[in-house]
This record gives C-alpha cells, structure tokens and sequence, in this order.
C-alpha cells in the first residue's frame, strides 16, 4: 500500500498537488488540539483586529482569534463530510449492486425507493428536520439525516454497473463454481465498482460540506459547535462585511476552497490509478 | 560473429512491378507506467513485397503481430506504438514514396485514392446514423473530382459492375444484414480503384456460408480494378482460397513466404507446417499433433529464433542466433537453421 | 435405458420492438433431443449466428426458461428447481465452458481462486484437499497447478485459460458439460488440442459433452452425434460421420460447402 501511494506522489502531478493540499488543510485541522482557546470561549482576544502579528488571521467581533476558530472550523466540517460521504457510500454500494445483480422484483422495489429520494427536495427537508428537533439537534443527527437522503444518485450509476457486469461471462463462472450471490457481488462486482465510488465520495462530499454550510449560515445548525459555516452565520450575524471584519469571512472560504480543490485532485488521480483498464495495463496485460 | 545479418534475398519484381516495398520494418510499443517502462516489440525486422495486381496473404496465429503490421504499413498507429526502424514505401503513379515522408496533406490525398481499407467491423466504418450513400460521399467523393451527379452515378455503376443492388444506398446500415454489411465496405474500398487495398480480417465475423460469397467479391472486386491487396486473416483456409502469396508471421517476425500451394503443401519452417498439419478436415481422420506451449511474450522474447522454446528441431545455434529469411525454392523464403540453412552465406559462427 | 439429459419440443418465443411495431422472434423452435444416461457421448450441435445453438445451450444450463416444452435432467423438470440445494446439485452434475478464454475469468483476480472455490463448494473438498483437487483436475488436461496457481489470467493464452476452465469443469465430477463453442476465439493450431480432450473426457470419465459450434471440421474430429440447427430450428440430425459425409438437407449440404478447406491451394 505504501509503495502505491509513494509511486502515485512520485509520478502523477495530481496526486502530488492534491496530496500537499489536503496535507496541509488536515495539518491545519490538527492544530486544533493543540489549540490555547476552547473553541465556545469568547472575547479571549481583543475583537475585530486586522490579521497581524500575533493575531496572524486577525480576530472576530465576538473576540475570537480567527486562527483558531477556523482550524476548530475545518476540523469539524471535514469530519461531517467526511462522515456523511461514508455512510452514504454504503448505503449506494449494497442498493446499486444488489439490485442490479439480482433483479427482478428486489431490483424494482429499490429502484422505486431509490428514485422517491432522488426526487425528494433536500433542503426543505432539511430545514423542517431543524425545525422539528430544534435544540436536540446533534452533529452526528444531522449526518445520518444527510448520508440517508444522499445515495440515491449514485446507487443507480453503481446499478447501471453491476448491470453489465451480470453479463460478462466470469459471472456465470463464479456461479457455476458455487459462489453465492453475496460472494459474487463482493468478490467479483466490487472491484469494478471502485472508481466510481472513489469518485463519488469525493462528490459526495463536496455536496454534504456545500449544504452543511448553507444550512448552518442560515442557522438551521447547532450554532455553538463551530464549522465552516457556523463561522459565516457569525460573521453575518455581527455584519463582518459591511463593518469591514472581511478576514472573518475570506479564510473559511479560502480554506475550504483549497479543501475541494485538494480533495478532486486526489480523487481523480486515484481513480485513474484504481481503474481496472490502467491496473491490467500496468500488470503487463494485453497490449492495445 | 559477423557485423550484421546476412541480407534477405528480396523475391526477384522488376522495380515497376512493385506496388509495396517494407524494409526491416520495426514498429515497438513503448510505454511508461508509474515508472514501469516496457517495450513491446510487436513488429521486429519485417521485409516484404507486394507486385501489382497480387493478393497477399499474411497469417498467423495471436498476437503474432500481423494487425499491428498492416496497420504500421497504412501509417495508421499511434502512441505508444511508433516506428523504430525500417522503411514502407508504396509505388504510386509511378513514383515510389516513403509513407512515413509524406505530410499529413499528401497523406489525405493518398488515403483511398490510392491506399484503401477494408475492416473486420464493416460498423467501424459505416455511420450508422446516416444512410450508406453518405458513406460513399465523405471517404470517395473529394478524391474523384467530380460533381456530385457525377459522383452518384459512378458510385451505382460500381455497384452494379460488382452485382450489389444500388438500392442499399438509400439504406441504413443497420437495415443490412452482416454479410451485406460486409460487402458495402468492400464496394467502398473499391469505388476510387485504389492501386492497393489492406483487408484486416474482412471475413472473420461473417458465418461460414456468408463468408464464402464475400471472398468470392472480394476476388471478383480485386481483379476487376486490378488492385494490390494485403489480406490479413488467421484462417489458413481463407489464404488457401484467394491469397496468391502468403506469409506466415510468429512473434513479430516473418518465418516463411512463398506461393500459396507451396508453402501449404510444401512448408519448410517448423511453424508453418505444424500450423497447416493441425488444422482439422472433414474425411480426415490422422490424429493431429499438439504443439506445447504459448507464443513468447513480445516484452521479453527468447534469443536467438523465437519459435525455438517449442520447435522439436531446435539446435545450439537457433537459441543464440535468429535465422535469416533466404530462399528455398522459387520465390519461397524461409527462416530456419535447420530447414533453410543459409549454406550459400558461409556467414562465420553460422554452423547449421 | 433411462436419460440423462431430455430436451423435449423446446422453443424459445420473446418479442422485439417497441409499441408500434411488435415482432415474436422464435429463437429455439420445437427442438428435442436426448443424451443417455449409461453410454456418454459427445453431441455436437452445429449452426451458425442466429440459429439458436447459444439459446439452447443456456436453457439446458439452466440460465433462461423455455417458453414451450420441457428440459430434463436425469428425470427432473429444469423449471421445477428451487432453492440452493436443488441449483447446487443440478450444477454439480452440470457445468459449462464458456466461448471466450478471456471474458471467462475475472481479470482482476487469480485463476487459481475459482478452481479452489469450485473443489470447496462441489467436491466437499477442506483444508489440504483443495489444492490436490485442483491439482488432479488440472492434470486431466494437461496442466497443473505449479503452473497456474498465483497467475492472473492476462499472463496466460486463450488455449490454455480454455484447459483452466474445462479443468475447472471436471472437479465436480459432472455428467454433462455444455460447451458453448469453447475453440472459437482459440489459435487454430491449438484447437485440435482441446477438442481431442473432450474424447478422452468422454471415454475415461465418462462425461458427455454437449458441443456447441459453427466449425464443421471438429465437429467432426469428435463429434458422436450431430444436430445441425438452422433458425431455431433442427434441420438434420444423426450419426456425425454419416450426417458430415452425406449430408441430405439443403442446408446442411450448403454448410458443407462452404467450408474452406487448406487444399484449396493453388
């Protein structure tokens, strides 16, 4: 694993770039443990200060130094993306493979379940789940809410996969070898089926962090936990932009700007290193 | 051991009669992978010939490199495949030109006018989301300076002289069936009498019955416009049925060439006659010989003769050294240092 | 005697075409054959593209469903089978070989994966056994484990990825292997090969062989029997020697003609 991973920084640009971004977001994010404040203090600093020195990313009107908020920030978001992009993963590999392997009856009843949510508005659901859990409102609610309304899409590309796989013939080998469906889907489908949710999380959870923002600068969040977004409610609450406070705002979009760019670049470049063309190209397969 | 390799003696053509001439023609793929560099040496020293008006036929079983030949001679490939020696040259209008010389303009110009193809998938050519006669139109038509009521006519006149109904220009050609298919591509390889046609593997696909009537157009075609072909096919019993000339190729090489007849019925390399000695016949009940083992990897291919790991007449001399195509009858070569020693050379260290 | 395998005036009926222009396409039509129990044999069912030969070849393994007439199996009705247990027996006793060596193993995975599973699920084999399975059946064609074992299928050519499967076949111990022009895609010279394994298939383990093919000149190399299909339908049948040297249906006369033979030389 190691040497694939030394190999890909050693040779693919993408993989290179992505690497030292996300590096760096995650190092950022690792600060926060070493952090001098407890992220819900306030007014610990003097407010509103330009970045400086000692304040490096200035401080906030609430008396926060930006700093610190914001590595408090990235972490947590990027663990709910992070989260979200997982759970929902699961859910879109067992639907998207087991329906379309099986087929059938079970194929249509997921099928039915699986475009009833594709076609379920996210964000006004989203809003009345806030709306009726207010303060029991939790992080980890919220993910599973986002991880069961975001499979939908890709479980029918996955499907659309496993589909054709059905048919090449190294399917009915392993049936007729004795595998049972469980073992075929996994040990012979799954491989295949990697790239694309390789590249799926990766969208997934540019999705999830892009409406978790969204929802938390519009306040249907638990606001005292801070994200990436819960700093933009902040920062709009006290006016940051019109008062002139724009370092408030700029490094938690900066931030998590480089977070999407670093994450896409490494996406794609494990893709192509996943892929099962570019692996048997690799392993000496048949030439073109 | 000597400078180089004694050279092939090239089949006796008067230099107006040659429509092609590939000299030690050497087409690699390279590739780099994660740091992984390979070469694949798909063609590997391959002379040939070609006279007007002859069907040649190359055979071979897979990965034998007979596609990745004809497509490197219609300077048809691309990276990482690329040429790494050796020259194509065609006789055109009577002017004998390098291929790979050429700028991309002449080569367009070059393209079906003279030098046509027919492929293995007639759908790899044909739209299939317009009707055939504009297939017709984009490959033929800027090529025969003709208006295009003309050009319409001509195209039907073809077709009629070749006995296919002009009809199927007004078809799809999904609305055709294979063999038809099949036919159309070869009516439009032909319509501009190309001076040479490359056939990779026209028939494979078709049933047997089809199959049989397409090569009978297929000839029927060839001496009508008196065209040079390649034709490319494993099937020894295709060559037997139209190739003049045939040449046998294993592991990117070229083992043996002569006359259809005598080198099915008279083969001198090892290759060859075991390849025509296992094929099954109908009334023919000789129990049939396997041969052991697999082509060589093209990556990392034995020293010496290629064929030796599974030759049953390998000697010292074919794993050091690979044995030169010369001459063992009329126009017949072989490479073989055991069955077409090239006695006559006295090359030193060539002990036979 | 009692039968082995009865396909008893099967046909296979689906409809093409959308809602305007519906059309039944009878794939298989009324076609009967039998394979008997105590004597093996190897039939060869020969046709070209669209004459049903692959169709029939799946409904006797089981993968599609006749839309008229029966298929039995040592008695039993194919479409009566249910559950897993029922399915492992069938195909304990019934295995296939695939046309194309290549598409046949998952070329992200080892080859000698699916000999293993096959030795643990059909033959019952733990622990040590399972390599010796393997190994035996590999032997019977040929080859043997050393040689296999860790390989990935793109190291391999296509004769001898088709020996894998045929040994992966046997280790089930089957009465019937259904070959679904198994040489096609194969190198000419290595064809022969193969298709005399099938013989010795025959005669020493008693196998019998449904071979499915276009190729004439194996079928009659080995063939005991022929069925020669034509659009779903069955043209002619009979002893393969006297069916291939004279035959009588037109078709069958025409299939025959066509055939290029290398001594059409010169």
């Amino acid at each position: 694993m190691l040497t694939v991973l030394r190999d890909l920084f050693r040779y693919r640009f993408e993989f290179r770039l992505g690497a030292i971004l996300t590096g760096c977001i995650v190092a950022f994010a690792a600060l926060s443990f070493v952090s001098p404040y407890p992220p819900q203090d306030q007014f610990v600093v003097p407010p509103d200060l330009p970045p400086s020195s000692p304040y490096w990313f200035g401080t906030t009107s609430r008396g926060q130094e930006v700093f610190w908020q914001l590595s408090f920030a990235i972490r947590n978001t990027m663990l709910f993306g992070f989260a979200v992009a997982i759970l929902s993963r699961l859910i879109a590999v067992a639907v998207g493979l087991w329906s379309g392997y099986r087929g059938g009856l079970a194929d249509r009843v997921l099928m039915s379940l699986n475009d009833t949510f594709i076609v379920i508005p996210l964000f006004p659901l989203l809003v009345l789940f806030y709306f009726v859990l207010r303060d029991n409102m939790s992080w980890p609610l919220l993910a599973l809410a986002m991880a069961s309304l975001g499979w939908a899409y890709d479980a029918r590309l996955i499907r659309a996969v496993a589909l054709s796989l059905k048919t090449r013939e190294f399917t009915q080998q392993g049936v007729f070898s004795g595998m049972r469906a469980s073992e075929i889907v996994t040990q012979e489908h799954l491989p295949y089926v990697l790239p694309i949710v390789f590249y799926t999380t990766m969208n997934n959870m540019t999705w999830s962090i892009g409406l978790e923002v969204t929802l938390s600068v519009l306040g249907f969040t638990n606001i005292d936990t801070p994200t990436v977004g819960v700093m933009i409610y902040w920062a709009n609450q006290h006016t940051a932009l019109v008062a002139g406070i724009w370092w408030w705002i700029a490094f938690p979009v900066l931030f998590v700007v480089i977070l999407f760019i670093g994450l896409f670049l490494l996406a794609v470049a494990m893709n192509e290193y996943i892929d099962p063309r570019s692996r048997l190209a690799r392993m000496g397969g048949a030439t073109p | 051991m000597s400078a180089g390799a004694p050279q092939p003696h090239a089949v006796p053509q008067a230099q107006d009669e040659r429509v092609l001439a590939v000299s030690d023609l050497r087409a690699w793929y390279q590739t780099r992978h994660f740091g992984v560099s390979r070469e694949v040496r798909a063609v590997d020293g391959v002379s040939l010939q070609v006279a007007r008006g002859e069907i040649y036929g190359l055979a071979g079983e897979s990965s034998c490199g007979k596609s990745t030949l004809v497509k490197t001679i219609a300077r048809a490939i691309r990276p990482p495949l690329h040429v790494v020696g050796g020259t194509v040259r065609f006789r055109f209008a009577g002017r004998e030109r390098d291929i790979y010389a050429l700028s991309q303009a002449e080569l367009a110009r070059m393209r079906w006018r003279h030098l046509s193809y027919i492929l293995q998938g007639s759908m790899n050519v044909l739209n299939p989301v317009r009707r055939v006669r504009q297939s017709f139109v984009d490959f033929a038509y800027p090529h025969l300076d003709q208006p295009m009521p003309e050009f319409l006519a001509l195209v039907e006149a073809h077709l009629a002289r070749i006995r296919l109904d002009p009809a199927v220009l007004d078809s799809y050609p999904h609305a055709l069936s294979g063999g038809m298919r099949q036919r159309v591509t070869i009516a439009l390889a032909s319509v501009c009498r190309p001076d040479f046609i490359i056939a990779d593997e026209p028939t494979t696909a078709l049933d047997v019955v089809v199959q049989k009537d397409v090569l009978g157009m297929l000839r029927a075609v060839q001496r009508e416009i008196r065209s040079s072909m390649i034709l490319v096919t494993h099937d020894i019993g295709v060559h037997a049925h139209v190739a003049d000339r045939i040449g046998i190729m294993y592991a990117g090489r070229l083992v043996e060439e002569g006359p259809t007849r005598d080198v099915l019925r008279k083969a001198r390399h090892p290759y060859t006659a075991h390849l025509v000695a296992s094929l099954p016949r109908i009334g023919d009940d000789t129990p049939k010989q396997s041969l052991e083992g697999a082509p060589p990897n093209l990556a990392d291919p034995p020293p010496g003769c290629r064929f030796h790991p599974r030759c049953p007449l390998a000697t010292d001399i074919c794993r050091k050294e690979a044995p030169p195509l010369i001459d063992v009858a009329a126009a017949h070569r072989a490479a073989c240092w055991v069955t077409a020693p090239p006695a006559q050379h006295a090359a030193p260290g060539a002990a036979a | 005697m009692s039968a082995l395998l009865e396909v008893d005036h099967v046909g296979m009926t689906y409809l093409v075409g959308g809602l305007l222009n519906r059309r039944v396409v009878r794939a298989v039509d009324d076609v009967s054959l039998r394979l008997e129990a105590e004597k093996p044999e190897i039939l060869a069912v020969i046709g070209e593209s669209g004459s049903g030969k692959t169709t029939l070849a799946r409904m006797i393994l089981n993968l599609a469903r006749p839309t008229d007439g029966a298929i039995r199996f040592r008695g039993a009705d194919l479409a009566r089978l249910r559950g897993r247990r029922a399915n492992m027996d069938f195909m304990r006793a019934v295995q296939p070989i695939f046309q194309n060596p290549f598409e046949a193993f998952n070329s992200l995975k080892r080859l000698d994966r699916y000999l293993f599973i096959t030795a643990r699920r059909f033959a019952g084999a733990r622990g040590t056994e399972i390599a010796a399975h393997a190994d035996r059946a590999l032997r019977k064609v040929g080859l043997s484990l050393a040689e296999v074992q860790g390989r990935f299928p793109h190291e391999l050519s296509g004769g001898q990825l088709q020996r894998i499967a045929i040994a992966r076949a046997l280790i089930s111990s089957p009465r019937l292997i259904v070959a679904d022009e198994p040489v096609s895609m194969v190198d000419a010279s290595l064809r022969m090969a193969i298709v005399s394994l099938f013989r010795s298939l025959r005669d020493e383990l008693k196998v019998s062989i449904l071979y499915i093919t276009h190729d004439l000149a194996t079928a009659w190399t080995v063939a005991d029997r022929v069925l020669i299909m034509q659009r779903g339908r069955a043209v002619e049948s009979g002893d393969a020697r006297a069916v291939l040297a004279h035959p009588q249906h037109p078709y069958s006369r025409l299939l025959k003609d066509s055939v290029l033979s290398p001594e059409d030389a010169g």
